[in-house]
């Protein structure tokens, strides 16, 4: 028993948090950061905090995550960082040619003061920053938050730093992915592209944190949206948000800057998060949805009637980030599945409401917990007093998985032990399927494992 | 050796009375050492004769850590021994963690040591104790004595009030004891009789009331301490009782913080509000 120390009484915790359900914010910006085509994540801060935010990037993504650093010293944190990152600046672009810095802060940066925006001003004016070239930047303290808030504050960046309104609008709609896979921005543009809608889409890290092994290393690989794309957002139509906690800000700011109107989605996972967003492609985008999408959906809804004796009333325990586990309970309420306890390291009010919403019928009596207390310890804790058929989350599941033996689907990040996360989508019609083929999997294997031999099933 | 720290409200003359009072000491014969812990580094331009000193965060940002003391410290009047901290310019940086770095560095260096026979050790630490930085002349049984600088001025009894609650919370961990109130007259009404009662207030004393004489500003525009500018001046006498007195000092106490309202009570009572 690897977590023997769990005990099974809740009691109200004031300060300790066990396994947070959480990480820091600048993995967010550093991933939201190189989906942009060129771009070289900055962390200003000590070496420690960008190793560890690569290494966390690396161990989930199975790729090489490229990242600069201001390399704080004693001296740095009395004095302030302006000189190491204005000399960052000049050797980044000296030396490793990117078309983009992405700077974010560190917690020893936010709490000395840095002026992050004065001191990339001063660059530009010392003509440390060559012609077509940019440096961005995001304010994200780890000591609020979590990675999710990193994302969105990039977004934010990256809005500020590039969006433009020119006079000649164009036919083309915004999408912003919340923190996804590469392989859901991959379907997130099929879909789009199925569709016939044009469109940019920001961040895209497919073809970046998935990129095949061609036997080369690029320093900067092919994906990614580039410079024209986001300068062209300003002049969208419209934009489609996916995902409040991860891109309601940037949404509102291209709003305020450029009056883009947006529509605030949730992430596409499951059949009516699906429907919802491909609805408002086509309404915003002005296109049919084509017959292909509708037999795609048919597909999913196909498997769901056929398997529904498995799924009609299993419990679940889920962890991870807003943006996808609210859709995520949406489908699982859809399979007839009962979301039970859900546990999330990321603040904000609205998740316990609309969790609570969705699950006022099917659920009433589920737990949830979100903010920087609600952790592993205290889900660990739920399980124990009453089981679950089923865990949906990151890897840092896999202990309660193993010690109280229940099927474990892992979704979310990081995932450090398995691969497929980041090359099969779990968004969209595709996704739907693909999630349902994972549960139904678990479920069957669990059968097959601990039937009797008298019913051990064939045909199932 | 003992240590000693100077705290007060900013501008209130902690610098320009530790540096007097030291000369003072210097006098007696005992052997001082300065350490400015204010980024603008001016604790110890009297007792150099406004000699511009490197700071010890100049220094370590120049030289790397490969810093020897001799760099950092310079021999000031009566042989008092000068360092100043330093740190980064207004509104940039962390000035509470340079005086961490610096601290620590000169007792890497061995400025403490032993071999350095010294009887005092002075912490002049800028205005309030803001944050943990400010705090760490008095952190880890460094200062065990603080004396506090004040006037009949309402903000300098409020600080001097907040800095007591700090040295409460020191005083705990470490061996810190406040040792009294220093009163740089302002020329309040009843100033010494409202000090004095602050004091008492507080649990501690008025170790001495440095009255108001434009002698100290003269002796400070020629980079001098009174007692080295003018040593038969009476201001010069003033400063050696003061120095007389903390040397025979044996009062060190856990202080007592006041409410705000018995200390605006104390104001109204002592005449201010008239």
């Amino acid at each position: 028993m690897l977590l023997r120390h769990t005990l099974p009484e809740v009691k109200e915790r004031k300060a300790l948090t066990i396994n947070p359900a959480k990480t820091c914010q600048p993995i967010g910006a550093m991933y939201a950061a190189l989906g942009i085509h060129g771009c070289l994540p900055h962390s200003h801060g000590s070496q420690g905090c960008c190793a560890y935010h690569r290494s966390a990037l690396t161990r989930h993504y199975k790729e090489p995550v490229m990242a600069a650093t201001s390399s704080f010293t004693e001296g740095s944190s009395v004095f302030g960082g302006q000189s190491n990152l204005i000399q960052a600046i000049n050797n980044i672009f000296t030396i490793y040619e990117p078309d983009i810095i992405a700077v974010h802060t560190t917690c020893l940066s936010e709490t000395i003061g840095d002026d992050v925006d004065q001191i990339v001003a001063k660059a530009k004016d010392d003509g440390k920053i060559p012609e077509g070239k940019y440096v961005i930047h995001a304010s994200t303290p780890s000591y609020q938050g979590s990675h999710v808030t990193g994302y969105a504050n990039m977004l934010k960046g990256i809005v500020k730093g590039f969006a433009q309104k020119s006079d000649i609008p164009r036919e083309q709609l915004n999408i912003i992915p919340a923190w996804v896979e590469p392989a859901d921005m991959r379907e997130i543009k099929r879909i789009a592209n199925m569709l016939g809608v044009k469109f940019v889409m920001f961040p895209d890290t497919s073809d970046v944190l998935d990129a095949p092994q061609t036997g080369k290393h690029v320093m900067y690989p092919e994906g990614g949206t580039t410079i024209a794309e986001l300068e062209s957002c300003g002049d969208s139509s419209y934009t489609l948000a996916l995902g409040e906690w991860c891109t309601q800000a940037a949404a509102q700011d291209l709003d305020r800057k450029c009056k883009v109107g947006y529509d605030m989605l949730d992430v596409p996972i499951g059949i009516k998060a699906t429907d919802r967003f491909i609805m408002s492609l086509s309404r915003h985008g002005k296109v049919e949805v084509p017959a292909l999408i509708t037999a795609e959906r048919g597909r999913v809804v196909d498997i769901v009637t056929d398997m529904e004796q498995y799924l009609h009333g299993k419990t679940v325990a889920l962890w991870g980030d807003p943006d996808t586990l609210i859709p995520l309970v949406e489908f699982l309420v859809d399979l007839e599945m009962k979301p039970k306890y859900i546990v999330s390291g990321t603040p904000g009010k609205k998740f316990k409401q609309k969790l609570e919403e969705l699950l006022k019928d099917a659920v009433p009596d589920a737990k949830i917990a979100n903010g920087p207390q609600a952790d592993m310890y205290l889900m660990h804790q739920w399980i124990k007093n009453e089981k679950v058929d089923l865990l949906i989350g990151n890897t840092y599941g896999k202990y309660i998985a193993r010690d109280e033996d229940i099927p474990f689907l892992r979704m979310g990040f990081p995932i450090l032990d398995r691969i497929g996360h980041s090359y099969f989508p779990t968004v969209g019609y595709t996704g739907a399927m693909r999630i349902l083929e994972k549960i139904l999997g678990l479920f069957m294997d669990r059968q097959d494992r601990d039937a009797p031999e008298e019913s051990f099933e064939l045909v199932m | 050796m003992r240590k000693i720290a100077i705290y007060g409200k900013g501008g209130i003359g902690k610098s320009t009375t530790t540096q007097n009072t030291v000369a003072g000491l210097a006098e007696m014969g005992k052997k001082v050492m300065v350490v400015g812990c204010d980024p603008k580094a001016d604790s110890t331009r009297l007792l150099l004769g406004g000699l511009a000193q490197k700071t010890v965060l100049d220094t370590l940002r120049e030289e790397g850590d490969d810093v020897e003391l001799d760099d950092v410290m310079r021999i000031g009047y009566g042989n008092t021994s000068c360092v100043e901290s330093g740190g980064p310019e207004p509104g940039v940086g962390c000035a509470g963690r340079g005086i961490i770095t610096s601290i620590n560095l000169l007792e890497q260096l061995g400025a403490y040591e032993e071999d350095k026979n010294l009887d005092y050790a002075f912490y002049d630490v800028l205005g309030d104790v803001v944050c943990g930085g400010f705090a760490m002349p008095i952190r880890d049984g460094k200062a065990e004595e603080i004396y506090i600088v004040v006037s009949g001025e309402m903000m300098a009894m409020y600080a001097a009030n907040n800095i007591c609650k700090g040295i409460v919370k020191y005083s705990d961990s470490g061996g810190v004891r406040l040792g009294g109130l220093i009163c740089n007259s302002r020329k309040v009404d009843n100033e010494r009789e409202m000090i004095e009662e602050l004091a008492k207030r507080l649990g501690t004393q008025m170790i001495h009331f440095v009255p108001r004489d434009n002698m100290v500003q003269r002796a400070e525009i020629n980079r001098k301490t009174v007692i080295d500018y003018d040593s038969t001046h009476v201001q010069a006498d003033e400063y050696r009782t003061l120095a007389k007195n903390i040397d025979n000092n044996d009062m060190f106490v856990v202080p007592k913080p006041m409410s705000i309202e018995d200390l605006e009570k104390l104001l109204i009572d002592f005449g201010i509000a008239n």
